[in-house]
């Protein structure tokens, strides 16, 4: 008893947040990339799914799925407040994930981004579905945004044209540390909206069928020869 | 004129190889050349090195390239020299070897073009490329290369009728083609539903300069090509017996106005017709006669032109062999096998010797499965520099 007492103490109190309704992207490859909240009990196949990249200094894989993992088990074990994790999958596999959390009923903070499957705007497409559940489907006014990668810098600050908050430093400054702040309002998310923001819904039921039980990769592009189980 | 053998091919992945040395880029396709012509440990037959390249002093601040590679792959004492002439440096490098054989300077030369484009970031690569456009016309007032493949697209459009979904079908079939070729940037194949008719195609291939989006235009690329060059009369070439040598049949080259706007029609691209010209009149071949070709599409509506320019198509109606599917890999007249710029990559100076490269697998009937002319005969390649201001044509045959 006296464990759950203090379990009950260390866990950060939560906000009762809306789900992601699920939806589908026909990536340029015509493959249909379902997009969907993740659960709790499938932390298994995230960690999994995530744990070979920690080794990937390429691109940075290395720093955001390390982070990542860090913060999927904080998510998985109450510790990190009010997180939702999105995930992809083709065929139930997982080609890419991204993770965020609201600091409060206004604010978000973007965690990371990142795609498995290389080539086909994955990461970008599940970056703005991350965006998308912060301003349209939780009613947020702002979300704060690092990138960790030349990549993530581009496809984020350059492209949504966020802005530039460093000079609020140290009053604002992002969990992530490190790299300067900057935010994605309501009005510079409604901008891009049309460019950036894709997806069908509601999501044929087969098709959200085989998103269901999620399945890691057995092969990852970032590591050549890599092959799961061998 | 001496005739003059390609002998030997050697090519790197195109993509992202940021983490190694501009020099060690070449040095790997410049190896596999000289083990495929089966001199590695005889490589002292190599009496000329020729480097394509653009960017070395700019991006990698690196200079005096052709001689470091020489000695990073034990070429000494070779003669080593750099040729420089934008996206074109490649088929430049490729006839100033051809020029050296012919002329009875050397027998044997090799030519590797390379470039690390991915050194630096997007907006910097552009820039990068857009030194090549008049300084005070051009380059001051932001003209970048997609900038005038938008407005060179937009005016094809208006004057020939040509509609965005012909531009995606020409992105399809060379996706089709580059997911075939191992050494592709972008190995993987697209479709006409999800690039331009779906639902989420605006948000999945979105405009770049419009009206050219992602999936009209290359991506920006590292890697290296190699090919190395015989005259057919000299006693050297008992040394290459391991593959059946390439001749080169045909090479021409034009230029034209540095400013597009000084330009009669900024859609007639003279130096493409000019140079095929030449090459036609050289290797003695017509446009008719040729099997297969790679034709310079950094933008796809370059395929679009060129293969008017140099006479495959009437003006204009290149667009209804494409829908009718003639230049697919199994069409009478297949372009771009390799996935051309728009899916294999285009490292600058790399590109006309990868097309080459292309010519001679193609011809040796090397090329992967589901990619391969049947029994090809000539081969045509279209190095298009500046916006089109130094046009390359190679022409290559079977022996």
């Amino acid at each position: 008893m006296i464990i759950d007492e203090l379990e009950k103490k260390l866990r950060p109190p939560e906000l009762d947040l809306k789900p992601y309704p699920p939806k589908v992207i026909t990536l340029a490859s015509g493959e249909q990339m379902v997009v969907r909240e993740a659960k709790r009990e499938e932390i298994g196949v995230l960690l999994g799914t995530i744990h070979p990249l920690m080794g990937v200094a390429k691109d940075y894989y290395d720093i955001v799925a390390s982070r990542i993992y860090a913060e999927l088990l904080g998510w998985y074990r109450y510790r990190v407040a009010n997180e939702f994790v999105l995930v992809g999958t083709i065929d139930g596999v997982i080609c890419g994930l991204v993770n965020s959390r609201l600091v409060d009923k206004d604010t978000g903070m973007s965690l990371h981004t990142t795609a498995i499957k290389r080539g086909l705007r994955v990461g970008a497409q599940l970056f703005a579905a991350k965006m998308e559940h912060h301003i349209e489907i939780l009613s947020q006014k702002e979300v704060h945004i690092v990138a960790e990668s030349p990549i993530g810098f581009k496809r984020w600050m350059i492209e949504y044209d966020l802005e530039n908050r460093e000079d609020q430093y140290p009053g604002l400054r992002h969990e992530l540390g490190g790299v300067p702040t900057y935010t994605l309002t309501t009005e510079l998310y409604n901008a891009v909206r049309e460019q950036k923001v894709t997806g069908t819904r509601p999501v044929d039921a087969a098709l959200l069928a085989t998103a269901d039980k999620l399945k890691m990769p057995e092969e990852y592009p970032q590591i050549p020869g890599y092959k799961r189980g061998k | 004129m001496r005739e003059v053998a390609i002998v030997g091919i050697g090519h790197t992945v195109f993509g992202n190889l940021s983490e190694f040395d501009l020099v060690d880029v070449m040095g790997f396709a410049s190896c596999n050349a000289l083990q495929d012509a089966g001199i590695l440990k005889e490589r002292d037959l190599i009496e000329q090195v020729f480097v394509a390249n653009v960017g070395g002093g700019i991006i990698n601040h690196q200079t005096g390239i052709a001689s470091s590679l020489v000695s990073r792959i034990g070429l000494e004492p070779a003669m080593a020299e750099l040729v420089e002439n934008g996206p074109a440096s490649g088929s430049s490098a490729i006839k100033v070897g051809y020029t050296a054989i012919a002329s009875g300077m050397v027998d044997v030369v090799m030519v590797t073009g390379g470039e690390l484009m991915r050194a630096v970031t997007g907006w910097k690569g552009t820039d990068f490329v857009a030194m090549l456009s008049h300084p005070e016309a051009e380059y001051n007032y932001g003209l970048t290369l997609p900038a005038f493949a938008g407005m060179f697209t937009r005016l094809y459009m208006e004057k020939y009728g040509l509609t965005e979904r012909d531009l995606a079908l020409v992105a399809v079939k060379d996706h089709e083609n580059g997911s075939r070729n191992p050494f592709a940037h972008v190995e993987i194949p697209c479709t006409l539903e999800a690039i331009h008719e779906g639902e989420n195609a605006h948000v999945v291939n979105p405009y770049v300069a419009e009206p050219i989006r992602i999936y009209g235009t290359c991506p920006v690329s590292d890697g290296a090509a190699t090919v190395i060059l015989c005259a057919v009369d000299s006693p050297k070439m008992k040394h290459f017996t391991k593959k059946e040598p390439v001749m080169i049949r045909g090479i021409g080259a034009a230029t034209d106005t540095h400013c597009v706007h000084n330009r009669k029609d900024p859609l007639e691209l003279t130096a493409v017709k000019l140079s095929s010209e030449k090459a036609f009149e050289m290797a003695g071949l017509t446009p008719e006669e040729i099997s297969f070709a790679e034709l310079h599409d950094a933008f796809v509506i370059l395929e679009f032109a060129i293969s008017e320019e140099v006479g495959f198509f009437e003006r204009g109606k290149s667009k209804e062999a494409v829908k009718e599917g003639v230049t697919k890999i199994d069409g009478r007249l297949p372009l771009n096998t390799s996935g051309g710029l728009k899916s294999k990559g285009h490292p600058l100076g790399a590109t006309g010797v990868s097309q080459v490269f292309e010519l001679v697998k193609q011809l040796r009937g090397e090329a992967e499965e589901g990619r391969r002319v049947k029994d090809p005969k000539h081969g045509m390649a279209v190095n298009f520099g500046g916006f089109g201001n130094n046009v390359v044509t190679t022409i290559c045959s079977k022996k």
